[in-house]
């Protein structure tokens, strides 16, 4: 206790608390520097941009769903745009496509006109020979059943009428049959 | 440590009252420190217990604000969220409030950092062990104030000039009138000489007077601790007890007050002089 006395009276003398020591004023500006060094070169501006990120993504929030509102928009009035453009172009070609089909059909109505008409001249050119030849035929059948009709006519004889007649009706009896036979050989 | 004289701690001594022993009181005595290393009698280098501490806080404040800020997130976790609320503070409630956000935004680190230093600085007033405010030391507080008068004078020049720089420090104002040269003088020597050692004592002796407060009601707990001192020395440590909250609440007033005065320092060199 006593020691401790006199030492403190020997540095009582020369200490005075308003006087820095200098290796205390280094120590101290050290560990300043060290902590000025670590929060203003890395720590604070680490702080301020997640801050700052934060502030974005409150702030910014509003702005950039205002920002994709505005966007939604012009991109909704675009596809209103090409719609009206599809629509317009569907009815063009609808148009045209009536066009075409009507040509279409009106080239076709001809075509089938000008091959019913082949086909009646075809017909007609057809019914044409087979008259002449039927006409031919029948001119050579008349002729042959003229020729037996007078045969027969004079055959037998000629005094009564109704014989007479029933021989007509017999040999046409007979032409009919000849005409059937003909049509079911034809 | 027991051997070291200059460590007058209540529980290390035997002296209590009626033991025909003095009151072993606190006094400036009670601010030196024999050295862990080297030697203090002459200009030799040494190392001290309010060294280490100031070392030791310093990488205290870099560890809190590493964990909170090294990988902040947007959104904050616990720990982020305090460190977050501390700078908050600092950056909105001083330096924005003081010298405003477009001009102050580059002081910002000098001023948070200063303030965690001085508040960590006084901290070690109360926390247990080290039981010793690093800022009732003068070269600290003193090296601190050193800083921000550097900047201040520097700041001053490049804003004002050599003649801006003179009317700025001096006050000038004509409107005075006679008083005018009495007024500057006052002004010069108040400004330029006066303030930044107030500025620097202002917290030394803050905490030089907690600490002194806090030794004696320790001490005297101990002291007192015999016969009928019993019941005082009960009285004497409550007292210990209530200054300690009371010194926890000075040391973050001392570390504002710093920061604060520091901010109006710089605001004053920025501003254009009317």
């Amino acid at each position: 206790m006593t020691s401790a006395l006199v030492f403190l009276a020997a540095e009582g003398e020369k200490e005075n608390p308003l006087i820095p020591p200098w290796p205390e004023l280094v120590i101290g500006l050290i560990a300043f520097v060290i902590v000025f060094g670590f929060l203003a070169k890395k720590l604070l501006p680490n702080i301020n941009k997640v801050l700052e990120e934060r502030r974005e993504a409150i702030e910014g929030g509003i702005e950039k769903a205002e920002a994709a509102q505005t966007e939604a928009q012009s991109v909704l009035e675009q596809y209103k745009a090409q719609l009206a453009e599809a629509r317009h172009e569907a009815a063009r070609l609808r148009q045209e496509a009536q066009e075409q089909g009507a040509t279409l059909i009106a080239e076709m109505r001809a075509e089938g006109q000008r091959q019913r008409e082949e086909i009646i001249a075809a017909g007609h050119a057809q019914i044409q020979a087979d008259r002449k030849a039927a006409a031919s035929a029948l001119r050579q059948d008349v002729g042959q059943l003229a020729t037996q009709l007078a045969g027969k006519l004079v055959g037998e004889s000629l005094e009564d009428h109704a014989r007479q007649s029933r021989v007509i009706d017999r040999f046409l009896d007979e032409l009919d049959d000849k005409a059937t036979k003909a049509e079911a050989t034809r | 440590m027991s051997a070291d004289p200059t460590q007058v701690l209540a529980f290390e001594t035997d002296c209590h009252i009626f033991d025909g022993c003095g009151f072993p009181a606190p006094g400036l005595h009670s601010f030196l420190f024999e050295p862990l290393w080297g030697n203090a009698d002459g200009n030799g280098l040494y190392f001290n217990k309010p060294m280490l501490l100031a070392l030791l806080g310093s990488l205290i404040i870099v560890g809190f604000f590493w964990a909170a800020f090294n990988k902040p997130k947007v959104v904050p976790g616990k720990l982020q969220m305090v460190a977050e609320a501390g700078y908050d503070f600092i950056r909105r409630g001083v330096v924005y409030e003081t010298i405003g956000k477009k001009e102050g935004e580059k002081y910002v680190p000098l001023v948070v950092t200063l303030f965690f230093f001085v508040w960590m600085m006084n901290l070690w007033s109360i926390i247990p062990v080290a039981q010793f405010p690093v800022t009732s030391i003068i070269a600290y507080p003193m090296v601190l104030a050193l800083i921000v008068y550097v900047l201040w004078v520097s700041l001053t020049f490049k804003r004002q000039g050599f003649v801006g720089f003179f009317k700025n420090v001096t006050g000038y104002d004509k409107s005075l009138g006679a008083v005018l040269p009495l007024s500057m003088t006052i002004e010069f020597f108040s400004n330029l000489l006066v303030r930044p050692f107030t500025h620097a004592v202002r917290l030394f002796a803050n905490m030089f007077a907690g600490h002194t407060l806090l030794l004696l009601f320790t001490i005297a707990s101990w002291y007192l601790l015999n016969g009928i001192g019993i019941a005082y020395a009960g009285v004497s440590f409550v007292m210990t007890i209530l200054m300690t909250a009371f010194e926890l609440f000075i040391q973050a007033v001392q570390a504002y007050v710093f920061v604060l005065l520091t901010c109006t320092y710089i605001q004053g060199a920025l501003a254009e002089h009317h």
